[in-house]
């Protein structure tokens, strides 16, 4: 009963969010601060976390590769498709859910706290659309960059590794990570991408929006905005796998 | 002019409001006094409507506000200024940003006007040339002033202050308090000033009205409520014992 009260706030929350800024040269230049906030700033962890990642998913592939009739290009193939289908857009999603999840929340929650939101409402400005909107789009737009990003990285931490630990060649490494490539698949990750970088982002704006009482609620809600938009990755990931892949 | 018309308000199954009825007057500084608690923020806030009232109406200069739609008030909500109990300055901002901000968002000025507007703003609030400090950076009564001058920047009709001179020292407090004052008499705006100083009573109150348990106890002025016959009025006005010693001193006359 709960759960569906406050999914159907979440939902009225979004009828309000999207609606015409009042002044749209404010809004791009919101939108290009929470780029920078959302996206830019979120480029290291990123990047850590995908050449890391990259290199065990080879380091692993290759250290179960003992039947002599897989190929050698395997290892390759396997650190290419693990991570454009599933690693690169949803394992880093759900770390941007921590990251840009609580950032986006606790930013929000202060400012209801503080009455800023009030001072804005009482100048007439749609509050939702105006600190809403704008990161929605920053995170529509950049989430796509920072997972191709993220895809590449990956597979040169695979390579890295791979080469480090003396367990392929260059050439055999990259056969396999051009083989059987499905250009369908890189449309199944952006379009998760996109799904998951719009849950974050208004999961965690409702959070902060609806917070009431001081700075420990805020707390809590950019806890919550974490769990909740974690789940809400992993039931989209569930769905939409479903739908793109297997029908 | 704003007038309430039986307002009340629960929260949660407590009723906060109870039937609230008053004018608020143009020109003048129309004082909500109170101890805490005891429902002037939650008044206030039914009255802009960041709150909605579960029963009655507010009319802003016979417009009703309360039965408008979004944007509807937003038209009215350009013509009110309002000073948050914490200032609620966009800490993001700058001090000069705070107040282009309005101007920005809801006029067609130019960017020269605008900056002549925030200049003249800030001037009027003793703060010309701080420009380009952050709010972070500001003492609690320059954030008082900054929030005064944003307040004012789209020339408002109506004015909220909501504890202007809380957390102030004396001196300072008393320095806000002229300011909401002039500015209310120059532009002959309707201001109401939520307050439970005594000092500011005493300075500004051209009308008061005193909540109590959610209802509106005693109306007056700052001359009569020194000799309200009323016990809870009483209280809250002799509450320090520096009045209560006066009040004897001059009953002994
Ligand atoms: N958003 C709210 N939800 C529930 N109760 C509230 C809310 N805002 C205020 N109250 C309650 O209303 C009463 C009056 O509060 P308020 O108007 O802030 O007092 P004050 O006179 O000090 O400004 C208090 O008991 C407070 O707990
Ligand atoms: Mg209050």
């Amino acid at each position: 009963m709960n759960l569906l009260k406050q999914f159907g706030r979440y939902i009225l929350m979004l009828s309000v969010v999207f609606s015409r800024p009042n002044r749209w040269h404010i809004f791009w230049k919101q939108t290009i601060t929470e780029i920078e906030h959302i996206g830019i700033n979120s480029l290291p962890i990123v990047a850590l976390m995908s050449t890391f990642m990259g290199a065990v998913i080879a380091l692993q592939t290759a250290s179960s590769m003992e039947s002599p009739l897989l190929p050698d290009y395997t290892v390759g193939f396997i650190t290419q498709s693990s991570t454009i289908l599933e690693f690169s857009p949803t394992i880093l999603s759900l770390i941007l859910a921590g990251k840009v999840g609580s950032n986006v929340a606790s930013e929000i929650g202060t400012m209801r706290v503080t009455e800023q939101i009030d001072a804005l409402e009482i100048m007439g400005v749609n509050s939702l659309n105006y600190l809403v909107l704008p990161k929605i789009t920053a995170a529509l737009v950049f989430f796509p960059v920072l997972v191709v990003f993220s895809m590449a990285l990956s597979m040169f931490g695979g390579w890295l590794a791979l080469l480090v630990s003396d367990l392929t060649t260059t050439e055999i490494y990259i056969l396999g990570i051009r083989s059987f490539f499905n250009p369908f698949h890189i449309t199944y990750a952006l379009t998760k991408t996109l799904v998951f970088g719009f849950l974050i982002v208004s999961v965690a704006s409702f959070h902060g929006y609806y917070v009431k009482g001081g700075s420990l609620d805020v707390g809590k809600a950019s806890t919550q905005a974490v769990v909740n938009s974690s789940v809400a990755i992993l039931i989209a990931n569930f769905i939409l796998t479903q739908l793109m892949l297997l029908s | 002019m704003i007038e309430v018309r039986q307002v009340s308000k629960t929260f949660n199954g407590q009723q906060v409001l109870f039937d609230i009825n008053h004018s608020f007057e143009e020109g003048k500084v129309n004082l909500i006094i109170g101890q805490s608690g005891q429902g002037k923020s939650v008044l206030a806030k039914c009255i802009v409507g960041l709150y909605e009232p579960d029963a009655g109406q507010v009319l802003f200069d016979q417009r009703n506000f309360t039965d408008m739609e979004r944007n509807e008030r937003s038209q009215i909500r350009q013509e009110i200024g309002m000073l948050f109990q914490g200032a609620a300055l966009f800490d993001s901002m700058t001090v000069e940003q705070n107040i282009m901000f309005p101007l920005q968002m809801f006029t067609k000025k130019t960017r020269a006007e605008i900056q002549a507007r925030t200049d003249f703003c800030l001037d009027r609030v003793n703060l010309a040339g701080r420009n380009k400090l952050m709010p972070s950076e500001c003492s609690g009564g320059m954030q008082k002033r900054v929030g005064i001058a944003r307040a004012i920047a789209m020339n408002p009709r109506y004015l909220f202050c909501d504890e202007p001179n809380s957390g102030l020292d004396p001196k300072t407090s008393i320095v806000i308090d002229k300011l909401i004052r002039d500015i209310t008499q120059e532009y002959k705006i309707t201001t109401v000033v939520i307050t439970h100083d005594m000092n500011s009573v005493m300075e500004i109150g051209d009308r008061i009205i005193f909540i109590h348990q959610g209802k509106k106890w005693w109306e007056g002025d700052r001359h009569s409520i020194i000799t309200a016959n009323n016990p809870e009025i009483e209280s809250f006005v002799y509450a320090s014992s520096f009045m209560k010693e006066i009040r004897t001193q001059l009953q002994k006359k």
